[in-house]
């Protein structure tokens, strides 16, 4: 599993990259989702990957071995909300630049 | 009370800058009220403070960190509280007259005011941490009042010079106390000063009082850094008067005398503190005579008279501190007046120029009287202050023994410097005030208005009773102060101003012959008024300035140019090298742990690849890029559900929802495609490269982490999550209790990014929206009609029972702002209201979350302690009514509002 969600972080982070080094403001937004579900995937894979322990508690032994690690859970969760601002953030100013240049370009550029 | 000192200037402060700038009357009155408080309140203290008591405040402030708010007034804080509140009082006045019709007199005396704050707060904190806070605000202050008239370009420069030299003072200062506060375990003034012998011993001594010399030598203006001073001058008059000679620049001064207790008495403490006083005193009185501007010359003089107060502190012969102190009385007096003198020679000649300036004593014999009696004792003149200051510091200079050379270099210095004192001295009184030829100024001289006056009067009359009555008017407050300083109780010594024929007043009498035979000496043999020197430390500060901006420049021409796309492409690069440099070091390796997978996960990885490949093949069609990235945001969602993390799987499922509407909405006022032309492979494949480059390094990094043994902290949290949360979802408890001040922060960037968005693409859509209603096919809105009321109380379900089973107040909210945006979206904009609405919830979100974190401070917790209690309702069964609930709430309404509110702007935004 290890294998597997490195090779995954590696995929999400390298199509984040390409795409923030585009010249579009749309493709920066696009590269930057990619980037934050890299980011998230990082954060969560570092607790324990476990099938059907899901960290509410019940009659199972209060112990790691029976729940997966909840702080990672909850610092993903949060992020995931707070990236979902900071992407619309993004789409709100590439409006108005689009808007009042009207050109998407990211560089100055009008080409 | 005593806070009063502090605060008083403070709120007048705050006052001023409310006032428009032609309330002049208004605006002295206020400050005048504000200094003669603190005046007040000073002159009260005066009965326990003289009878040896120490005046206190406290309070805690931040207490991990040592610093606590603690108000100390003994002696020494009295005596400059003193100095600070009058002569401010008199400077006020001063200043009414001074500035011009169309200067804002509001902002000048709210700078003031500041300072005075700031200032009153460095001599009477008794916690160092807080003295250097209010030591960096006399810097900020000065910086604003050197800079007061913005428009010209010296007066910019002197004060970033100011601000410069200070502030790099301020953060070796922060150095220092930091190590004392390392060695003593507190910062507390009282412990720091008991403990002389642990300080002077330890291996950090010598950093720590280097670095206390350095904030202090920069703040006194003191070789080599006493170059910004003159600079400064080119401040208002009554800033030079009140802060470049009475009090800002005697900071350093104090700083000495108030750690002396705790620092002095070390070989490395008297070699460079005197050597420094010593070289400052006697180098600036030279330079200060051959200045041609007025207040260039009283500027030199300052730092003179500073130098010799830093020599006496480093001496340490029994006395020094009695005359140090009395010293810095003096001069405050004598100076802040001759500043004053100037400044009206000035404002009723239009020069300060002394080469243009003659025989004003003919056209303001008073002024001019007062002028001559305040230099008089600058130089030292019998029966004047200065007199009696500078005859004990001959005496102290006399008493040094022990050193080798400087036994008899310092007391030669001391005469020497002497000299050129009173070389100065004459030379601002003859030069001005008499001499044959006719007056070159711009405009006839006259004498000022009568209230302009009354300062330097006041200040002028001090001079003589001082240096008169010595002992009827100063002997106490100096005795105090000076045992405060020196940390014990004094030798016997007497204030008297005739002790017999000695060698003291042998030097006096040197001083007096050889300043006035220098001054008419070298009058004969040079042409003082021909003379120009630069200023050499001054062109050094510069040149080491422009070297430093010339290679940030070249650096910015490296990285700052050439936009985002070589910002992200060398910041990724620079991430991959940094980021496994420890490899290049020490290796790589991996640890034991691994776990297989089974064929699902393999499959689900094939399908990843297969979306990516397809993204980054079709991206630049952007409607199907967002159904790809889409697509990936799911396939992230189905592997939080396969690993356990459902609260995670909503989350993610939910903002997908959110995400792909927003974008489809922005997509419909930005262009449809990127335009082929933009990829050429000269340019794609070194992007590539660099991304497979980052992508594979990050890999590799993961792998490696994950394939060691780790610690969680997290038992922690499974623990106690329903014994001291009540809750049962492990990572709702976190978010909403354990961590909610993380949370709290998130929603407060959630809040303020949605308010960002509204603010930037509402601007211009100000008119009503027009509710489209007909566009949407006939089921949809019907549809859209009946599920809102049910997707509402599916919201709400998640969010009561997420305590303890998936959902919570993050996914509840995603829930119903998804719902109304499909409403909206169905039956037309008009049905989530006017934006203002979704503002106003947010705001009630976040003071809801706020106030419940704010309210267990109430009962004398901490901030966002939690409470809870179990309630049994009908049909609901029992569900946790926790203080964490409400707070819960604040998120819930905070994520809905804000969603929604961002969701608006961006579709009411249109094409231009």
């Amino acid at each position: 599993m290890h294998l597997i969600a490195a090779i995954t972080i590696a995929l999400l982070t390298a199509a984040g990259i390409f795409l923030c080094l585009k010249r579009r403001t749309f493709d920066l937004v696009l590269g930057l989702t990619m980037l934050s579900y890299a980011a998230n995937v990082l954060i969560f894979v570092m607790g324990r990957l476990l099938v059907n322990r899901a960290p509410i508690i019940d009659s199972r032994p209060l112990s790691l071995l029976n729940y997966t690690d909840p702080l990672p859970q909850a610092l993903v969760l949060t992020a995931i909300v707070i990236s979902f601002a900071m992407t619309a953030l993004l789409v709100a100013m590439a409006l108005k630049a689009y808007a009042q240049r009207g050109s998407d370009a990211i560089d100055g550029g009008d080409a | 009370m005593v806070d009063g000192l502090i605060l008083i200037p403070l709120l007048a402060a705050a006052l001023l800058f409310t006032l428009p700038d032609a309330a002049r009357l208004r605006a002295t009155a206020l400050a005048a009220g504000g200094m003669l408080g603190v005046f007040a309140l000073v002159v009260a203290l005066a009965p326990a403070v003289l009878d040896g008591e120490i005046a206190r405040s406290q309070a805690t402030w931040l207490p991990a960190l040592g610093l606590s708010w603690h108000v100390r007034i003994d002696g020494l804080a009295w005596l400059f509280a003193l100095l600070v509140s009058g002569i401010g009082a008199l400077v006020v006045l001063y200043a009414h007259y001074y500035l011009g019709r169309d200067e804002s007199m509001p902002r000048f005396f709210g700078y003031l005011m500041l300072f005075t704050c700031a200032m009153l707060g460095v001599v009477t904190s008794g916690n160092l941490l807080l003295l250097l806070v209010f030591w960096e605000l006399t810097s900020l202050t000065s910086f604003l009042l050197i800079g007061f008239w913005r428009e010209e370009a010296e007066a910019r420069r002197g004060a970033r010079m100011a601000l410069a030299i200070t502030g790099l003072g301020g953060l070796a200062l922060l150095g220092g106390i930091l190590l004392i506060g390392r060695i003593v375990g507190s910062f507390e003034l009282d412990l720091v000063l008991a403990s002389h012998s642990l300080i002077t011993n330890h291996d950090w001594y010598p950093w720590a009082l280097g670095l206390v010399l350095l904030g202090a030598f920069t703040k006194s203006a003191q070789f080599p850094f006493h170059f910004w001073l003159p600079n400064a001058m080119a401040a208002p008059t009554p800033v030079s008067a009140f802060l470049h000679s009475a009090t800002m620049v005697k900071a350093g001064v104090f700083l000495l005398a108030r750690l002396n207790p705790a620092l002095s008495g070390t070989d490395e403490w008297f070699w460079i503190v005197t050597s420094a006083g010593l070289i400052t005193f006697t180098s600036a009185a030279c330079i200060a005579i051959f200045q041609h501007d007025l207040k260039g010359l009283l500027a030199y003089s300052t730092i003179s008279h500073l130098g010799l107060i830093t020599l006496l502190m480093g001496l340490g012969t029994p006395l020094t501190m009695v005359a140090a102190v009395f010293h810095i009385i003096n001069h405050a007096t004598f100076k802040a007046s001759l500043f004053m003198a100037a400044g009206i020679i000035d404002h009723e000649s239009g020069t300060r120029d002394i080469r243009r300036l003659k025989n004003l004593f003919r056209y303001m014999p008073w002024t001019g009287a007062l002028a001559i009696v305040a230099a008089a004792a600058m130089a030292g003149v019998p029966l004047l202050n200065g007199f009696l200051s500078k005859e004990m510091f001959f005496a102290e200079t006399l008493a040094l023994t022990g050193h080798a050379v400087f036994d008899w270099v310092v007391p030669m210095g001391a005469v020497i410097a002497a000299i050129f004192s009173v070389a100065y001295s004459v030379r601002f009184v003859h030069d001005v005030f008499f001499g044959k030829a006719v007056c070159e100024s711009p405009k006839t001289p006259h004498e000022p208005p009568r209230f302009m006056k009354v300062p330097v009067e006041v200040l002028v009359v001090l001079c003589i009773a001082v240096g008169t009555f010595p002992g009827l008017t100063i002997a106490t407050i100096l005795d105090v102060a000076a045992r405060a300083a020196a940390g014990g109780e004094l030798p016997y010594y007497s204030l008297a101003i005739w002790h017999g024929f000695n060698l003291p007043l042998l030097m006096s009498a040197i001083a007096m012959a050889g300043g006035l035979a220098l001054y008419f000496g070298l009058g004969r043999i040079v042409d003082l008024h021909g003379l120009e020197f630069g200023q050499r430390a001054r062109g050094m500060y510069e040149s080491i300035l422009s070297a430093a901006l010339d290679v940030s420049r070249r650096v910015w021409r490296i990285v700052g140019n050439e936009g985002l796309t070589r910002h992200v492409a060398i910041w990724a690069l620079a991430a991959v090298v940094l980021g496994s440099s420890p490899w290049w070091a020490g290796g790589f390796a991996l640890g034991e742990q691994h776990s297989s997978a089974p064929p699902l996960a393999w499959a689900l990885l094939m399908l990843l690849l297969i979306l990516n490949v397809f993204l980054l093949r079709h991206y630049r069609n952007r409607l199907v890029a967002l159904a790809l990235i889409g697509s990936i945001g799911l396939w992230i969602c189905v592997g939080f559900v396969l690993l356990s993390a459902p609260d995670l799987a909503l989350t993610q499922l939910l903002v997908e929802v959110a995400s792909a509407l927003l974008l489809l909405l922005a997509l419909r006022a930005l262009p449809a495609t990127t335009p082929a032309t933009d990829s050429h492979w000269r340019q794609d494949l070194p992007h590539a490269a660099i991304a497979m480059l980052v992508g594979i390094a990050v890999g590799v990094a993961s792998y490696a982490v994950l394939s060691f043994e780790s610690e969680s902290i997290s038992q922690f949290f499974l623990d106690n999550a329903v014994p001291a949360a009540g809750g049962t979802n492990a990572v709702n408890v976190i978010i909403v209790d354990f961590r909610g001040l993380d949370t709290l922060g998130e929603i407060t960037v959630f809040a303020i990014a949605a308010l960002i968005i509204h603010a930037l693409l509402a601007a211009r859509h100000r008119q009503v929206d027009r509710v489209d209603e007909t566009s949407q096919p006939m089921m949809l809105r019907l549809a859209a009609a009946v599920l809102l009321p049910f997707a509402l109380l599916i919201s709400i379900y998640i969010f009561i029972r997420g305590h303890n089973q998936p959902g919570g107040g993050f996914i509840a909210g995603l829930v119903a702002a998804g719902a109304l945006g499909f409403s909206a979206m169905a039956q037309g904009r008009g049905v989530l209201g006017s934006a203002r609405t979704w503002v106003v919830i947010i705001a009630a979100g976040l003071l809801l979350a706020v106030g419940t974190g704010a309210a267990a401070m109430w009962v004398d917790y901490p901030l966002l302690t939690s409470y809870y209690q179990y309630w049994k309702l009908p049909v609901l069964e029992k569900i946790p009514l926790a203080s964490v609930f409400l707070f819960d709430l604040g998120v819930y309404l905070v994520v809905t509002a804000g969603t929604v509110l961002l969701l608006l702007a961006v579709a009411r935004h249109e094409r231009a």
